[in-house]
């Protein structure tokens, strides 16, 4: 089975995000004033696993590990089947 | 006593290292190219600045998972001496020899500077040659070397007294004014409890040698040499 991932990797709230600071800012000044902003990744991952919990439970440890550091970042898994 | 530095595709103070090392020093110094993983032959490692693979992801989070890091893991384990610069620091906190994070800049810039930092302990071969609370001065270049650590690794680092550098102004006040980037207390540099594992984000081996501007630097890899030799 092949599944696509959809991983959003955040800061944790308690760490400062500057850049998420200084969109904030931008934005202000275009008028647009919005609560806070805050700037994380998105990684896209096309992997082969025999089901969804397989799938699942590789992509935490690959989030755990590489993908996000748990010091300053959490991680959310969005999972589709494709084929 | 032998010298040896690690070289990530993307590391560029490799060779500003082996000048100190092989040429002020005059020690065996090697490269160890990412891929090696025999490093037994070496005393001291050095995880040097530059930008290993890119800081594509984060920081040192791909250069973490190359192959010669198990034998650095090895080498600490072992009590043997690790320095890791800039880059280097950020690797050695990816990987877990050392606690904390580094993230961008509070100002966002890229900072290229000469920073005053206080020694706050001289009791580590690395900072034996320096007073305690002297005041140095050493060039840095980072553009994500805020030092971050949650609020109980903080108090352990100052527990057990592993902080070993803090950005401070000319005459060691630790103010935020003179702090360069948002590190959390103003840390520029921390060790393993064991005190054989240094992190640092400022550069010393650009401050060895008088033209270079400063040989506040030098008294580092002198201390550690000397270490050295008395363990030997």
């Amino acid at each position: 089975m092949k599944y696509q991932a959809r991983i959003f990797v955040t800061l944790r709230p308690s760490v400062l995000d500057p850049a998420g600071t200084a969109v904030q800012s931008a934005l202000k000044q275009m008028d647009y004033h919005v609560d806070s902003v805050r700037i994380g990744k998105y990684v896209e991952i096309v992997l082969d696993a025999d089901n969804e919990a397989e799938a699942s439970q590789k992509l935490d440890e690959a989030a755990d590990k590489l993908l996000a550091n748990p010091v300053i970042e959490n991680y959310r898994v969005e999972l589709t089947p494709i084929a | 006593m032998k010298f040896g530095i690690l070289v990530f595709p993307g590391s560029n103070c490799d060779r500003d290292v082996a000048t100190v090392t092989s040429g002020i020093l005059q020690q065996p110094t090697r490269l160890i190219w990412h891929s090696d993983t025999d490093i037994s032959d070496c005393d001291v490692i050095v995880v040097p600045g530059g930008f290993s693979y890119g800081d594509y992801l984060r920081c040192g989070a791909i250069a973490r998972f190359a192959p010669v890091m198990k034998s650095l893991q090895e080498h600490a384990a072992k009590g043997k001496y690790v320095l890791g610069i800039c880059n280097g620091f950020q690797i050695l906190t990816e990987s877990g020899l050392l606690q904390g994070a580094l993230v961008r800049n509070r100002d966002l810039h890229f900072i290229c500077d000469r920073a005053p930092l206080r020694v706050e302990r001289n009791d580590l071969a690395f900072t034996k040659k320096y007073q305690k609370q002297q005041v140095i001065s050493l060039p840095i270049a980072h553009g994500e070397g805020c030092y971050f650590a949650d609020a109980d690794t903080l108090k352990e680092l100052e527990d057990n007294n592993q902080v070993v550098f803090r950005y401070s102004d000319a005459i060691g006040n630790i103010t935020d004014d003179a702090n360069p980037n948002g590190s959390v207390s103003n840390i520029a540099g921390i060790c393993n409890k064991q005190g054989n594992v240094l992190g640092m984000m400022p550069h010393p081996e650009r401050a060895a040698e008088g033209i270079l501007g400063s040989t506040d630097g030098k008294a580092l890899f002198e201390g550690l040499l000397e270490g050295l030799l008395v363990n030997a």
